[in-house]
């Protein structure tokens, strides 16, 4: 008698995709609904991480108009807490720095700004008074609404220009209107955009430097002085500004980076997400749950065709196989159309948000890779369970 | 014996050669007794809780047998069917299956024998549904490692040998349950098996599509197939040219007509 080795003949696969699909092929329904719960959960994932992504590209979009190449240096607090103040000379030694481009300079003025005399003075809407110099626009790339900025012409004279808060506030809508400062009416010559960078700008009055020294009794000491330089020389400019401001107590002068403050958002937009993203990692385990609960039918359903492969030769390894690689399938298809979905709700609230659509390519991998890591776990169970099945069991007449 | 192993309708040969590349068979009686394509000694089978359903059963089936094993429900006939058929194991004793001693045989080998050596045909056919018969055909060749195409090939060839070349792409539900019986043999067959066992093939059916797939076990083992037929019904056992009788897990008979040698 002839003996052939024996060794089971292992699947292409081709035939594993065939042999682990054919479960699904002939309850089209069944996948359909237990794929829906991996979908959702994923879809919800991709959302939200996409969500937040577009928002931080937006912010990083609008970072990247603004510059991060600007700093404002300020006078910090003495030895003993006492206010300090910046030399009047210090605004052109900033501009001599190496790499400054721009400079420009605000000093607080403590007089009220308000629509006329009859309104009481404490009610200061919380606008403030600063003396601008001409540069100031330019280094804070700002635009006007309306009118014009503070020149050598307008300087002279009791002219103001609002930032756009103050203006709102201040009700005033046009150039050409008056306001109440310092016991006399100024003339808004100018009102400006709004300016992400400098929010204490938006919230002032600025009058000229000249004006406000003969006018308000302005002592010439800046207590803000704007500076952008190239990219590439922002943090030696840094280091080098108190030198130059304060040789003598450099520690005097406090140096910050608006833009930081954009950045710092920038990189916690998302982080209130995690609470959605844990929400949706929630559904995609109920998901999972399900694509085990249908495996578990399956297999129960289908011991005769266990059985029946089992007598036709297939090993354990390849019920197993059978089993995971349909669990597998089933909830792949989920991921994928949780993925299409998640994909285009994002889309849809960037198109109506008009800010850029972004899916992290990550958040797509890793969901994906999530939904197989779950199939292989909710198929894993079911599909020893089949593997275990005694032929003879499984095989008995129904 | 010769090695033929082309399943081309219109020149049967031999349907037990397992590897078509082995030309080593000699020529030979074709029930040579001293080849058992079977061979069982002393096999008992106990279930937890001291039921024997077999109690030290012998049993030989030589090559290209056609023999019947008759007995009534309860008899332990299922059990002998699984047991020859390497679904199970005995509890004691040594069954020899084409020429392997499966007690030393780990599940996986186990299940390359019944890849290689064994087919099934049920009384409930078993077909997957919702794909054709001549898909259904290959499915008996998915764990021999043929390739696709091939067993495609194998499959339409074995449905025409069954008389059922113009079912080719029926599903199971457009079939009756006679022609239904016959796929499942010609899934049986397809991989040219050393042993077909087929377990009540005609208890779903009626006498008319019964006795024709009887008819079919015949001309198949004409053509050289090993057919065991397990069966309640005497009837259908007295057609055929061996009988083992089982009662309470013995083999009470085994008898031969010897006109049909």
């Amino acid at each position: 008698m002839r003996r052939t080795r024996l060794s089971p003949a292992s699947l292409g696969p081709r035939d594993v995709l065939h042999v682990g699909s054919a479960g699904l092929r002939t309850r089209p329904m069944r996948v359909v609904l237990s794929a829906l719960g991996i979908a959702i959960g994923i879809a919800t994932m991709i959302a939200v991480v996409g969500i937040s992504a577009s928002s931080k590209a937006q912010l990083l979009q609008k970072l990247d108009a603004l510059g991060t190449n600007m700093l404002v240096a300020s006078p910090g607090q003495g030895l003993f807490g006492e206010q300090v103040k910046l030399p009047k000379e210090s605004p052109g030694m900033v501009g001599r720095i190496d790499g400054v481009r721009q400079v420009g300079a605000t000093g607080d003025l403590s007089q009220s700004v308000r629509r006329s005399e009859k309104i009481p003075e404490e009610e200061t809407g919380g606008i403030t008074l600063k003396a601008a110099d001409e540069g100031l626009l330019r280094t804070l790339r700002g635009s006007m609404a309306s009118g014009t900025w503070l020149n050598a012409a307008n300087g002279r004279y009791p002219s103001v220009v609002l930032g756009h808060v103050s203006a709102q506030r201040l009700g005033i809508t046009r150039s050409g209107q008056q306001v109440y400062i310092g016991g006399r009416y100024f003339t808004v010559v100018g009102i400006l955009d709004p300016l992400p960078l400098a929010p204490e700008i938006e919230r002032s009055a600025l009058v000229g430097w000249p004006a406000a020294t003969e006018a308000l009794g302005f002592d010439g000491h800046p207590t803000s002085i704007y500076e952008r330089s190239t990219d590439a020389s922002v943090q030696a400019v840094r280091d080098l500004i108190p030198h130059t401001v304060d040789p003598e107590n450099p520690r005097n002068v406090q140096v910050t980076d608006p833009s930081s403050a954009l950045q710092a958002k920038a990189a916690t937009e998302g982080a209130f997400t995690n609470l959605l993203l844990g929400l949706g990692g929630v559904a995609l385990l109920v998901g999972g749950v399900g694509v085990a609960n249908t495996m578990i039918i399956s297999v129960l359903e289908r011991r005769h065709e266990i059985g029946l492969r089992r007598s036709m030769g297939a090993t354990r390894g390849q019920i197993r196989l059978q089993f995971v690689t349909e669990s597998l399938l089933l909830s792949g298809l989920g991921g994928l159309a949780g993925i299409v979905l998640g994909s285009a709700a994002t889309y849809v609230f960037a198109a109506s948000g008009g800010i850029p659509w972004v899916v992290p390519l990550w958040a797509v991998g890793g969901g994906f890779g999530a939904t197989l890591v779950i199939g292989t776990i909710a198929g894993l169970y079911p599909a020893v369970r089949a593997a275990r099945l005694s032929p003879t069991l499984a095989l008995q007449a129904a | 014996m010769n090695a033929t192993t082309d399943l081309t309708p219109g020149t049967p040969g031999p349907t037990t050669a397992a590897d078509p590349t082995d030309p080593t068979d000699p020529a030979a009686d074709p029930t040579d007794p001293t080849d058992p394509v079977v061979e069982l000694a002393g096999v008992t089978k106990a279930y937890p809780g001291g039921v024997a359903a077999l109690r030290g059963v012998d049993l030989r089936v030589a090559r290209a047998e056609l023999l019947a094993i008759v007995g009534p429900s309860g008899s332990g006939k299922s059990t002998l069917l699984h047991i020859v058929g390497t679904l199970d194991r005995p509890t004691a004793g040594a069954v020899t299956l084409a020429g392997h001693d499966i007690a030393t045989l780990s599940d996986r080998r186990l299940s390359a024998l019944r890849a290689q050596h064994i087919g099934f045909v049920f009384q409930s056919f078993h077909l997957v549904p919702g794909i054709s018969a001549r898909d259904n055909v290959a499915e008996g060749l998915l764990y021999s490692g043929l390739p696709r195409a091939e067993r495609r090939r194998r499959a339409a060839d074995a449905l025409d040998r069954v008389g059922l070349a113009d079912r080719m792409s029926h599903r199971p539900h457009e079939l009756s349950g006679g022609q239904k019986q016959r796929v499942a043999i010609a899934r049986a067959v397809v991989g040219e098996p050393d042993l077909l066992l087929a377990d009540e093939p005609t208890g779903a059916l009626d006498s008319a599509s019964g006795a024709a797939v009887m008819e079919l076990l015949h001309d198949l083992n004409k053509e050289g197939a090993t057919i065991a037929v397990i069966t309640h019904d005497s009837e259908i056992a007295a057609q055929l040219p061996r009988q083992v009788r089982i009662r309470d897990g013995q083999v009470v008979a085994d008898v031969r007509a010897a006109a049909k040698r």
